[in-house]
């Protein structure tokens, strides 16, 4: 457990190792899409982690690239044709970004540099902190934006022809708080990432000089 | 006219780097210095090009008549990085120069995800040959033009005074906003 929050804090994909921002920055205009991305990334994560540390052996070194982005790519489009045919309306709000995992630097960088060296237990242990770490920082993003942006938190809503109710929550009273607009365009995305960024610099600097 | 539309969208309004956010990894990482920004982005819109022209014609003549275009993201990817590996083995018969010049960026390519993103997009899309050409080529020389800027701002910024905690990531994020603002902001 220790291990695993070390993981989460030291590893964080999107604030310590700067994988994976293209689909952090893209897909957090809402809270649901962003935890969304985060359980599609660790499904293909756990997944690619497991079928590598078990394969590791038979893969000859110089080609090991291309077999693992295979088997990354395999996870991808089974989950894209599950997502396509039973959550139809997050398949479309998620568009390319959902393709994109297989090129994530995330899940790639981490099959080659944990899975493809260690055993299945560490694999699984790695899988679950890096995805963690990713679904946490991405909530806080699409939490951000979403405030600000639209004044709303969309909990359940392209997920509701599955539990048959949408939750949506006004934060503010709507007549009083003109929101951000900009905040959900492009933009408002790298100006919170790089925010957030400089406050982890700041926390995480100011330990390094205490220790 | 459409093609002309197509064209300012792939290069200014719809920047693959500054409102689809493909391509970041390259961007932030490896846009310090002026020349190896262009270089990338040269590197960047040339297997754009070529890899777009492969997959629609894979797409629409192969995967769509077999009723089998689940496959298209496996599909692209394993065109992609065929093609880079052969690419770069070509280069490096060819031209020692070129090689000297692209090589290192050229591995990189395969998993910047704006090759991928763009070759999904063009079928997401649904243009016509000449409309998926047009395309890429100009969202090719967006990200070249936007990484270019972006690198000569990043130099700027180097020597001038800013807060120890905003040095580095965090700063090239914030003008990576604001460009993102202006560029939203032009319409024709």
């Amino acid at each position: 457990m220790r291990q695993l929050l070390k993981i989460i804090k030291n590893e964080n994909p999107i604030f310590v190792l700067m994988l994976g921002l293209c689909s952090s920055l893209a897909v957090t205009t809402k809270v649901e899409n962003a935890y969304l991305m985060g359980l599609s990334v660790f499904i293909v994560l756990l997944f690619s982690e497991i079928v590598v540390s078990l394969i590791k052996k038979l893969v000859p070194d110089n080609i090991k690239i291309p077999v693992y982005i295979v088997i990354i790519g395999t996870f991808v489009t089974l989950l894209e044709m599950v997502l396509k045919e039973y959550i139809n309306p997050l398949y479309q709000s998620l568009s390319i970004y959902l393709p994109l995992i297989v090129v994530n630097c995330i899940v790639l960088g981490r099959v080659l540099s944990v899975s493809s060296k260690s055993n299945l237990k560490t694999s699984i242990k790695d899988a679950i902190g890096i995805s963690l770490g990713y679904m946490l920082a991405l909530i806080l993003i699409a939490l951000l934006r979403e405030v600000l942006g639209n004044n709303t938190i969309t909990l359940v809503d392209s997920l509701s022809n599955i539990t048959n109710f949408k939750v949506i929550i006004n934060v503010f009273p709507k007549n009083n708080i003109i929101p951000m607009s900009f905040m959900t365009s492009p933009s408002g995305a790298f100006i919170i990432l790089g925010l957030l960024m400089a406050l982890f610099n700041k926390i995480g600097g100011e330990k390094n000089e205490s220790n | 006219m459409n093609l002309i539309s197509i064209f300012i969208a792939g290069l200014f309004t719809e920047n693959i780097l500054l409102t689809k956010f493909l391509g970041i990894c390259p961007f932030v990482g490896t846009s310090k210095k002026e020349e190896t920004a262009f270089k990338m982005g040269l590197a960047v819109t040339i297997v754009v090009t070529i890899s777009s022209i492969i997959t629609y014609l894979l797409y629409t003549y192969i995967l769509v008549p077999t009723d089998t275009t689940y496959l298209k993201t496996l599909m692209f990817i394993l065109v992609i990085a065929s093609l880079v590996q052969l690419l770069e083995m070509i280069i490096k018969k060819y031209s020692k120069s070129l090689y000297l010049a692209f090589g290192i960026y050229l591995p990189l390519i395969t998993t910047n995800c704006a090759v991928l993103g763009i070759t999904l997009l063009n079928i997401n899309n649904n243009y016509s040959f000449i409309g998926m050409l047009t395309y890429s080529i100009s969202s090719g020389l967006g990200f070249t033009f936007v990484i270019y800027l972006f690198s000569t701002i990043r130099e700027y910024l180097d020597n001038k005074p800013i807060l120890k905690s905003f040095k580095g990531y965090p700063i090239a994020l914030l003008t990576a906003g604001i460009m993102a603002l202006i560029f939203g902001r032009i319409v024709l």
